[in-house]
């Protein structure tokens, strides 16, 4: 029998100390999306050095003298959400290898369109330099104004559309 | 105080510091039940509002740490990475974001979470995030004016709504305080049998959501601590009955002459008067900065004597107990203020003579000082103002 999740109001106060463990020890918030760019910006610099060089985009991240992207904090930390969901989920006998889905999709479906999900977060992570964790989360931790305003923006948006989503879910 | 980032913790170890992080991260994520779609999606749908309980209390919890911490000045709030702000990109990026939440049912760090216990549906999500960020990359010339367009800097929202910070405190803890309570009642509404919120007992939450509020109405009346020294200190009551020691015009000028190492000059008028005219080895400091821990290591060398250099005495004096205040010894403000020592030395129209038999001396003593001094000035506006602060900027951001 798997255990229950913990109640989510002490799981949240858990996960604010972390927020401002981070914060009191290195003076920057958690992220995950940022990770997913340095993967990225990494790839296209291993198979196509010079076109990662001379684009406007990975172009800021790589080039001589500067460190391998998979060299930074964000990498190394969703290292460690890894680990960190991992171990949770081995505590709590979570390990299952599963599709999960609302009760009227199919596996296949539900496969697309996580992918098709994952790619509009990592569209929009860019434009708004960071996804639920980096901009929403830690942005509104230390008071920002694009923290607040990206986090009404995911979810007002996920409102408003709900709506059009409902067969994937209820 | 915090952060430890550059100066105890290097580059190399904060990695290490990352990982540990992290791994707390995505412990209480998956405990908080965040590893699965169905749960993140149900708060749209009204059958499962964990998100929304777990998103605004994480909130709460590190922004009321941060205050408290600013407060007591174990934190430097301004060394702190804050988002900055591209208006508009951050409306549409997090609208993308928004109908990517309702289709993949994870965000970023939830199916990183969820793909570590084996759901296949959150692997697929963060190749997803990978092709989208890589499709991102190829297609950015078109529109890269737009990414970098409305760039506001890094704003604090409560400076945005023209509010102040504690009432800002106050009112986001109001509001989520209220949204549990309304959500609690959606979600019993929805699913009378096995709604979540039916695990709740509700004088506990009640119990808990009053002290929480009761904490956002002390936020309210708590000035953040820069606000609060400065008022303490500049009140005249407080001047009043706090002495302050003085060191003359004269003794400045030789021991500026004299070169003498034991001695900072530190000047807190504005920075264009700073620029105009400014003592050699002074540096330019407002009051509002003296907080910052970059001063901590030159200003507590006790040996050393802080000259304090202002526009006016009582200026000088407020900087002088502030810094007292803060915890720093042997200083000394500046008689006659910047303008005295220049009307005395610098240009010499102050020189009255007294009468007595030094007169010459001093004469003869403030006009070599000037011409030395004015000497060290020219020397020092080649080489550039020298600033001590080094600018320590923490990188941050996704």
């Amino acid at each position: 029998m798997k255990t229950k999740y913990m109640n989510p109001y002490l799981a949240a106060f858990f996960l604010g100390l972390v927020l401002l463990a981070t914060i009191f020890i290195t003076g920057r918030g958690l992220g995950a999306s940022g990770a997913i760019k340095s993967i990225v910006v990494a790839t296209v610099d291993g198979v196509a050095p010079t076109h990662a060089e001379s684009s406007s985009f990975y172009g800021t991240y790589v080039g001589p003298g500067k460190d391998n992207p998979l060299k930074s904090w964000l990498v190394f930390e969703v290292i460690g959400v890894v680990i960190g969901g991992f171990i949770s989920g081995l505590v709590s006998d979570r390990l299952k290898i599963v599709t999960e889905s609302g009760p009227k999709v199919s596996r296949n479906v539900r496969w697309l369109f996580a992918a098709i999900g994952g790619a509009l977060f990592g569209i929009g992570a860019q434009f708004a330099r960071g996804c639920t964790s980096g901009a929403a989360l830690s942005g509104m931790a230390v008071l920002s104004t694009a923290g607040f305003i990206t986090m009404i923006a995911i979810f007002g948006t996920g409102y408003a559309v709900a709506y059009f989503g409902r067969k994937l879910w209820l | 105080m915090g952060p430890f980032v550059p100066d105890l913790i290097s580059d190399q170890l904060n990695l290490v510091v990352a990982l540990l992080l992290g791994i707390g991260f995505g412990f209480v994520l998956e405990q908080a039940g965040f590893s699965s779609s169905r749960r993140l999606a149900g708060v749209f749908y009204g059958y499962d509002f964990t998100v929304l309980r777990v998103f605004f209390t994480a909130a709460v919890t590190a922004m009321s740490g941060v205050l408290l911490l600013g407060y007591f000045g174990l934190l430097d709030t301004e060394a702190i990475y804050v988002n900055p702000t591209w208006l508009v990109p951050a409306i549409v990026g997090g609208a993308i974001m928004g109908v990517g939440f309702i289709l993949g049912g994870y965000c970023p760090g939830t199916s990183v979470c969820a793909a570590a216990i084996g759901k296949v549906d959150g692997m697929f999500f963060v190749g997803g995030g990978i092709l989208g960020v890589f499709a991102f990359g190829e297609f950015y010339p078109l529109y890269h004016n737009f990414y970098e367009s409305t760039s506001l800097g890094p704003i604090k929202v409560f400076d945005s709504l023209g509010i102040s910070q504690g009432l800002f405190a106050f009112l986001l803890i109001a509001i989520a305080v209220g949204a549990f309570a309304v959500t609690s009642m959606i979600e019993k509404r929805v699913d009378k049998t096995s709604a979540p919120a039916l695990a709740f007992k509700s004088y506990k939450h009640i119990t808990a959501g009053s002290l929480v509020l009761a904490l956002g109405i002390l936020f309210i009346f708590l000035p953040d601590r820069k606000t609060h020294l400065i008022d303490k200190v500049s009140n005249a009551n407080y001047v009043a009955t706090h002495s302050t020691k003085g060191m003359e015009i004269d003794e400045l000028a030789f021991r500026i002459v004299d070169a003498e190492p034991n001695i900072r000059i530190i000047d807190i008028r504005t920075p264009e008067a700073f620029a105009k005219l400014a003592l050699p080895g002074s540096v330019n400091i407002q009051l509002r900065d003296f907080f910052s821990k970059d001063w901590i290591i030159p200003f507590s060398q006790r040996h050393v004597k802080k000259v304090i250099v202002g526009d006016s005495e009582s200026q000088e004096r407020i900087a002088y107990l502030l810094l007292q205040e803060l915890g720093y010894e042997n200083l000394a403000i500046l008689q006659g203020g910047f303008d005295g020592f220049n009307k005395s030395i610098l240009d010499g129209s102050a020189f009255v003579p007294t009468g007595s038999r030094w007169d010459g001396d001093v004469k003869q003593f403030r006009e070599q000082a000037r011409t030395d001094i004015l000497k060290k000035i020219e020397a020092n506006k080649n080489k550039g103002i020298k600033v001590l602060k080094v600018e320590k900027k923490i990188q941050g951001g996704c």
